[in-house]
């Protein structure tokens, strides 16, 4: 008798809990291994309504470094995978665990610096110099760490400088391991230098003390790739409503959204499908 | 400085302006975590008890290893849970990968080792006290398991307490095996761990100060069941 309202009240409170969660019934949906950028920025918030809007096939992104989405693509938890990485998309396709590859839009990546610019490098328009600038000086730079496309372009970029940064991790090179944002964070807090993609940078809150010191070089282009998930391997993957998508997405529709896609006045994304 | 507490109050405003996105996080969060605390509670609770009376050999490392288990780390825990969830899991059938039921699991997973240990150690002292007397009742060390357990349901409110305060403050497992996905997986830690990432710092400390609110408001909550009890227990008495 006693102890009545005290189990009723819990029970009450699973039972409530449990039934508030099961009325949202499961319409048709999609999973897309995406990335921070697009997520982050906006993009995908924006654009997602008009294709769901469309087809009633809701979209549910999971934004991750693109070595995590293609991971977790490869294990069959994503039925499309909207990435910036072009060998590794290519790789992922080639070995079989994606359709085919397609182009959807670019945006380029920035050198980001302390307004202080201690390694002297801002205004520049050759990213690799400044970054050979970077590491000459001695001053700090925050990498990403973890396999994404961005940190994928930063390595690329110390090759081409001829800087080992192995030997300098822990130094003057600080991996962050973390997603974008939380590196551009650990950059302000650091007063280093740090590369980025232009849409998270925009769109990025906290931008104490820092701004785009190198921006505009050729090889700063950042190309985003959509690809379907290859049902052979993965016969879980929704090949209909993630072809849907696909198609949208590279479609007239698809890229007339992501081209209308502003923040602050500015176009984040600019579509190229073929 | 004054910046941030400008940025902050008006963050805080803003949230409490009735956002509908917010009270949708809120809810889930509190779903998904009072759902794995009655489930872990429910586990957890009963073999406390057990093992609290229960004399066998190797009693004591049994013991040991969930005092550690306490202190599971919840990225690893969210790692497991994803490995075995994952469509090319052992479990990758039930479809539960980026569901609040995952986040529920994972929860479970975590929190009943710490409600487990805290009533072993409840119960346990509490079967000092009234071993002798249920013996000389003739009832058998397990069967004096619920008697044990009802006598010291206000001290387990603690155990069940700090289970929810666990699971309610977790983010490393939920974001791995839900997937922060917009209006389906997304709670409170993993949206104040995007805002952080998109850097507003005001609105993520905002939304902290938010989910320290209600986890105060739940405990006090609950705990406000207790007295009542005891109240209406003295006057049967």
């Amino acid at each position: 008798m006693t102890g009545i309202p005290f189990r009723a009240a819990f029970v009450g409170l699973a039972v409530a809990l449990g039934l508030s969660g099961a009325a949202k019934a499961a319409d048709e949906f999609i999973v897309v291994q995406s990335t921070t950028s697009t997520a982050n920025s906006g993009l995908l918030d924006a654009i997602l309504p008009q294709f769901t809007a469309k087809t009633g096939i809701a979209v549910r992104v999971v934004a991750v470094g693109t070595g995590q989405a293609i991971k977790n693509a490869e294990n069959g938890d994503g039925d499309v995978l909207l990435v910036h990485a072009k060998p590794a998309e290519e790789k992922f396709v080639a070995d079989g665990w994606g359709v085919q590859r397609f182009d959807v839009m670019y945006n380029d990546f920035v050198l980001i610096g302390p307004e202080s610019d201690p390694a002297g490098v801002k205004g520049g328009k050759d990213v690799v110099a400044a970054m050979k600038a970077v590491a000459d000086k001695g001053a700090p730079f925050a990498s990403r760490g973890d396999d994404s496309g961005t940190h994928k372009a930063e390595l690329k970029f110390w090759k081409e400088a001829g800087v080992d940064v192995k030997a300098a991790s822990g130094g003057w090179y600080r991996e962050t391991g973390s997603g974008m944002g939380a590196t551009l964070n650990a950059a302000a807090g650091m007063g280093a230098y740090v590369l980025s993609d232009r849409a998270t940078w925009i769109s990025f809150g906290n931008k104490a003390g820092m701004e785009i010191v190198v921006e505009g070089d050729q090889r700063l282009f950042n190309q985003y790739g959509v690809i379907l998930v290859n049902p052979e391997k993965r016969p879980s993957v929704k090949v209909e409503a993630g072809q849907a998508f696909v198609d949208w997405l590279i479609g007239a529709e698809g890229q007339a959204a992501i081209a209308g896609f502003q923040l602050e006045g500015q176009q984040l994304f600019f579509p190229n499908a073929k | 400085m004054q910046d941030f507490s400008q940025e902050f109050m008006s963050a805080i405003g803003l949230i409490l302006s009735g956002d509908s996105d917010l009270w949708e996080i809120v809810l889930l969060s509190l779903r998904v975590s009072l759902l794995a605390v009655v489930i872990a509670a429910l586990i957890g609770m009963p073999l406390g008890a057990a093992l609290a009376v229960a004399r066998f050999p190797g009693r004591r490392a049994v013991v040991i290893l969930l005092n550690a288990l306490m202190g599971l780390p919840p990225v690893v825990v969210g790692l497991l849970v994803y490995l075995c969830l994952s469509r090319s899991g052992p479990l990758g059938v039930l479809q539960l990968l980026y569901t609040p039921t995952a986040m529920i699991i994972a929860q479970v997973v975590l929190v009943t080792p710490i409600i487990t240990a805290l009533t072993r150690q409840t119960i346990e002292t509490l079967d000092a006290e009234y071993a002798e007397q249920l013996r000389s009742l003739g009832i058998s060390r397990l069967a004096s398991v619920p008697t044990l357990l009802w006598d010291a349901r206000l001290a387990l409110l603690t155990a069940f307490l700090a289970g929810f305060g666990r699971a309610i403050a977790e983010v490393g497992a939920v974001i791995m095996v839900g997937g922060n996905i917009n209006h389906v997986t997304r709670v409170m830690t993993t949206t104040i761990a995007l805002e952080t990432s998109k850097g507003n710092l005001a609105l993520a400390l905002a939304l902290g100060a938010i989910l320290i609110f209600i986890a105060v408001t739940v405990t006090a909550v609950v705990s406000l069941l207790a007295p009542q009890e005891r109240a209406s227990e003295m006057r049967h008495a």
